[in-house]
């Protein structure tokens, strides 16, 4: 600090008394002086004002998307979580196609995501390459994380879908007799949108494994070297055990991103409204549905069935969020009691 | 520290640089322009853009701004509020026209063919299909596009064998309205499964996407499917157009020459809008033409808003139809127009406070 | 120690430590290398494809004229053809959401680091602040098109109108948890000895808390703020219907506003191929307005680290 402390706003009584000594003023510095004292405790409570904000924040989203639910609730119950219909016209509503479009998409991305994105995070945090190369290489694939979801949406459909075609021509050609590649594909649909979803939440996925493993201690490296394991032993039996936790919690964030995404999924998923075991079909996801349908939606159960099912979407996310958290919390004392010991 | 707090410096002046800039242009420009907002179809979201453009260079007190969000959002838009005027190929129903608590004018500023549109990769002449056979693809009767049904009314065309694959709205949408409510006149069948409305439910698990643009991409980027959009987007995609039988049984494009035809006989109710089941069964021309309102309040919160409204009415339904024929629109015909003009002088009005 | 046979032959010993790996571990570590560097390269392949794709479509209509001129209606031909006001509707619509978020996620992280933890706070604060770290963090969660709802109830039905607050405060929701928590993390990384150093000369908190220990963090603040700044300048979903967009210059900030995303969205799928091109264009700014103030925010970390 360059300046001496007296010139802040609220001078400090033992500052004064130290700079400008006289004989009637005691130094004191065993009591802060009231005034401080105020001051200290109002900026703790305005500080505390600003930060329960975003408590009051996430009440208010949760109170107006659940009293534009209403209607919807009351007519439904728990019924729409399991209702297939959906007919606008009709007014007859049910969740589960967009349910399990939104489930079953981020599945595939995080079943793709998880391994690349490790893979990317051991690249870059172990001696592979050297330290002016590996870099820059977790910046490049950080990098995807900056590009915004619609430019994404929009190179899934002129190029994605053009490149993965053939690809699942050839699944269907030889797998059609599993139920998961039993449909003649067109391009795009739940594969596409796993697909594109998977390059989305990649970035989230490597970036905090990476940390992960960089934050294991260099000595617990070299130490499961000497013992003579090579370095994908040193890998498998010690850093990804160390990192679980981290990695977990990672792997559960990016599912939290792949969930909620909207347009990059809606450009390339086909929007359809149906339950099917293929994964070559279209499929429809929560928040494309909103994109697309809440603008117009008119009548009153209309919008209560899309909150409603903006609500189901908060709860998924919401769940899979405390998952993360107990998940660290409970590897964090397992790992614990196993140091313990 | 001493680096930063030059960070803290230069980060407040860039702030404050960057604010001034984006601001700056900003006051300037709020000074005295009206600015009407309007949303809805996109059937006519090209005709639109072209017409206000030329009506703020010869206004350049009135800014006008319209995004095509399909027919449906802009009857809700209309209905909730947020905008100045709206825009509907299915103009409103009585119980919408009701819900508007600041009253509502039907525009009629033009008409248009529907195309049905696919994707066949290696069949290069124009599919016919007839009266019987498109109803029954889009009801989920005829599922392969080597059908016999098909194949019938277009001999020698190599029709492969693959599923059929609808590609439809993902929003409620005027031009889907047009769509079945021409099939449903065509056959009882489409009727009574799918209906004539704005969000069917359609059959056969179709592909769907957001406004005229998005279906026309769709079917583009994705072979074997079958779609429906107003024609110029066809057009401009340059997407493989269905000749589409009529009630003559003439095997007819959608040209404005066709939809010229079929709209020939239309007769406009007091209030501007029709009897869609006659519109849906034209006796000639092309099957499938539709048309779409503007729809203006009756009553605006200030002088100056309902007056830019006025002049934006007059403007479409004169010079600005003019420009109908180079986008692939009909016109209006004269007197209709006329009369438009002459109700939305005479009902606008500046009524108070409006619905706040 | 005991010596292990090992030990008392040193040539054994020798003959030991240069044995070949047996084949099996030696071919699994190679495998894995393998199979780690060809994943790291399809991770890297679609982000090259892209950057790819935007530069060879988006740079030949990249001239003077878009960041000048208004978009042309379609199909006028001879007319200046750009996305002036969908930058200006952009930079405003992040500059509403960047004044409401900021101080808000600023303050709400230096309680959770200063007076929610450590030594220094009371139980109760401890207990409020672990809540608030659990909101921030769901709220993190929260989908962008979620934002966009609650905005639209909020303001758009409110005021009547689609407007850049609306969609400022819609991209204020995201940025909020960004900003709270990566505040908190750079507070976390001073050293408590800074904090104690700053107490033992007399300053009270007030005075620690904003000479020490936030202006030792700032270029980790910085951090997060301009990442919140480049997500929320990327945002799409919330913003069509909140913002809308306009082919006009903003109007002020209670009217349909443009932006850069939205004009892509739209753009995209139309039939007109000077449009198509316009959104490949837009892309490459907005691309590259991201991109750099990402890649400036590492530069402030980057500084941060080698002081």
């Amino acid at each position: 600090m360059k300046e001496p402390l007296e010139t802040a706003r609220s001078p400090s009584r033992a500052g004064i008394s130290l700079f400008h000594p006289s004989p009637e003023a005691e130094l004191n510095i065993t009591t802060t002086s009231r005034w401080d004292l105020w001051l200290e405790q109002g900026f703790t409570w305005l500080l505390c004002g600003f930060a329960l904000s975003t408590v009051v924040l996430l009440f208010w989203i949760s109170w107006v998307i659940y009293q534009q639910a209403r209607p919807a609730i009351q007519e439904y119950g728990l019924g729409f979580l399991w209702s297939q219909d959906w007919d606008v016209a009709g007014l007859a509503f049910g969740a589960l196609p967009y349910i399990y479009g939104t489930l079953v998409s981020s599945a595939i991305a995080l079943l793709i995501a998880v391994p690349v994105g490790l893979a990317v995070a051991i690249v870059t945090s172990e001696n592979f390459l050297p330290l002016a190369v590996r870099s820059p290489l977790g910046f490049l694939v950080e990098l995807i994380a900056a590009i915004p979801s619609v430019i994404i949406g929009l190179w899934g459909l002129f190029v994605l879908i053009p490149v993965l075609r053939p690809v699942q021509q050839v699944l269907y050609d030889y797998f059609k007799w599993t139920p998961l590649f039993s449909t003649e594909p067109f391009g795009p649909g739940l594969l596409t949108a796993g697909v594109i979803l998977a390059i989305m939440i990649l970035p989230t996925m490597a970036a905090i494994s990476r940390e992960v493993l960089l934050a294991v201690p260099q000595e617990l490296r070299s130490a499961s070297m000497s013992l003579g394991a090579t370095r994908w032993e040193t890998i498998f039996s010690l850093l990804l055990p160390a990192g679980v936790s981290g990695i977990l919690g990672a792997a559960m964030l990016a599912l939290g991103r792949a969930l909620g995404e909207t347009m990059a999924v809606t450009m390339v998923i086909g929007n359809s409204p149906y339950i099917s075991a293929s994964l070559l079909d279209a499929g429809y996801t929560i928040p494309a549905l909103l994109a697309n349908e809440f603008p117009e939606a008119l009548e009153g159960l209309h919008i209560g069935a899309l909150m409603y099912l903006a609500l189901i979407l908060f709860a998924i996310t919401l769940l899979v969020n405390i998952a993360a958290v107990l998940l660290v919390w409970l590897i964090g004392l397992q790992r614990g009691m196993v140091l313990n010991r | 520290m001493v680096f930063s707090s030059t960070t803290l410096r230069r980060t407040v002046a860039t702030s404050v640089v960057t604010v001034t800039l984006a601001f700056g242009p900003l006051l300037s420009a709020i000074a005295q322009t009206i600015s009407l907002s309007g949303a809805g179809a996109t059937f006519p979201e090209p005709l639109y853009q072209r017409y206000f453009a030329e009506f703020q260079k010869k206004n350049p007190g009135i800014q006008v701004n319209y995004q095509g969000i399909g027919s449906g959002g802009g009857i809700k838009q209309m209905t909730a509020g947020t905008v100045d005027f709206a825009a509907s190929d299915t103009a409103m129903t009585d119980k919408e026209a009701a819900e508007v608590e600041r009253g509502v004018v039907f525009v009629p500023t033009a008409g248009g063919p529907v195309a049905a549109v696919y994707n066949l990769p290696g069949v290069s002449q124009s599919l016919k299909l007839s009266q019987e056979v498109l109803p029954a693809i889009f009801a989920g009767q005829i599922t392969r596009w080597n059908d016999p049904k098909i194949a019938a009314d277009n001999p020698g065309v190599n029709l492969p064998d693959r599923p059929i694959r609808l590609a439809v709205r993902a929003d409620s949408s005027g031009t889907t309205f047009i769509f079945t409510n021409a099939l449903s006149a065509m056959d009882p069948y489409f009727k009574g499964r799918v209906g004539a409305d704005k969000a069917p439910r359609w059959p056969g698990r179709p592909l769907s996407a957001k406004g005229n643009p998005g279906v026309a991409q769709t079917v583009k980027r994705t072979p074997f499917t079958i779609g429906y959009v107003e024609a110029s987007f066809a057009n401009e995609n340059q997407l493989q157009t269905a000749l589409v039988e009529n009630e003559k049984g003439a095997y007819v494009a959608p040209t404005i020459e066709n939809a010229n035809r079929a709209l020939e006989n239309v007769e406009f109710d007091p209030d501007f809008r029709v009897d869609f089941e006659k519109l849906g069964a034209p006796a000639d021309g092309y099957p499938i033409t539709g048309l779409t309102w503007m729809m203006v309040y009756k009553q605006y919160p200030d002088a100056a808003k309902a007056d830019a409204v006025k002049k934006l009415v007059q403007y479409s339904l004169t010079e600005g139809q003019a420009l109908n024929d180079d986008l692939t629109y009909t016109e209006i015909p004269d007197e209709v127009a006329q009369q438009v003009i002459q109700a939305v002088n005479s009902t606008v009005t500046t009524g108070g406070s409006a619905s706040r | 120690m005991t010596a292990t046979p090992a030990d008392s032959n040193p040539e054994v010993l020798a003959a030991e430590l240069k044995r070949p790996l047996p084949k099996g571990r030696v071919l699994f570590s190679t495998g894995m290398s393998a199979i780690a560097f060809g994943l790291t390269g399809l991770a890297l392949l679609p982000l090259l494809a892209i950057l790819i794709e935007i530069l060879r479509q988006g740079v030949p209509h990249l001239k003077w004229e878009v960041f000048v001129s208004l978009p042309a209606p379609a199909g006028m031909e001879n007319t200046a053809n750009g996305f002036a006001n969908a930058i200006l509707g952009t930079l405003i619509m992040v500059g509403i959401a960047s004044v409401i978020s900021i101080p808000i996620g600023v303050m709400t992280g230096i309680f959770l680091s200063e007076l929610g933890q450590g030594a220094g706070g009371s139980s109760p604060l401890k207990a409020i602040a672990s809540a608030i770290r659990f909101i921030a963090t769901i709220l993190s969660g929260v989908p962008s098109i979620i934002a966009g709802v609650f905005a639209y109830g909020v303001i758009v039905l409110a005021t009547k109108q689609f407007s850049a607050v609306a969609g400022g405060v819609a991209l204020a929701v995201l940025m909020l948890p960004i900003v709270t928590l990566t505040t908190e993390e750079a507070l976390k990384l001073v050293p408590t000895s800074q904090r104690l150093a700053s107490a033992a000369l007399g300053a009270n908190r007030l005075q620690t808390i904003f000479r020490i220990v936030v202006t030792s963090a700032l270029s980790g603040i910085t951090t997060g703020v301009l990442l919140a700044v480049a997500r929320a300048a990327g945002e799409t979903a919330p913003l069509l219907f909140t913002a809308l967009f306009s082919q006009n210059w903003p109007q002020g900030l209670f009217n349909p506003t443009p932006s850069l995303s939205v004009l892509i969205y739209n753009y995209a799928f139309s039939p007109f191929v000077e449009q198509n091109q316009i959104a490949w264009t837009a892309s490459l700014v907005l691309v590259g307005l991201v991109l750099l103030i990402s890649i400036l925010s590492r530069l402030v970390t980057r500084r941060n680290l080698m002081r």
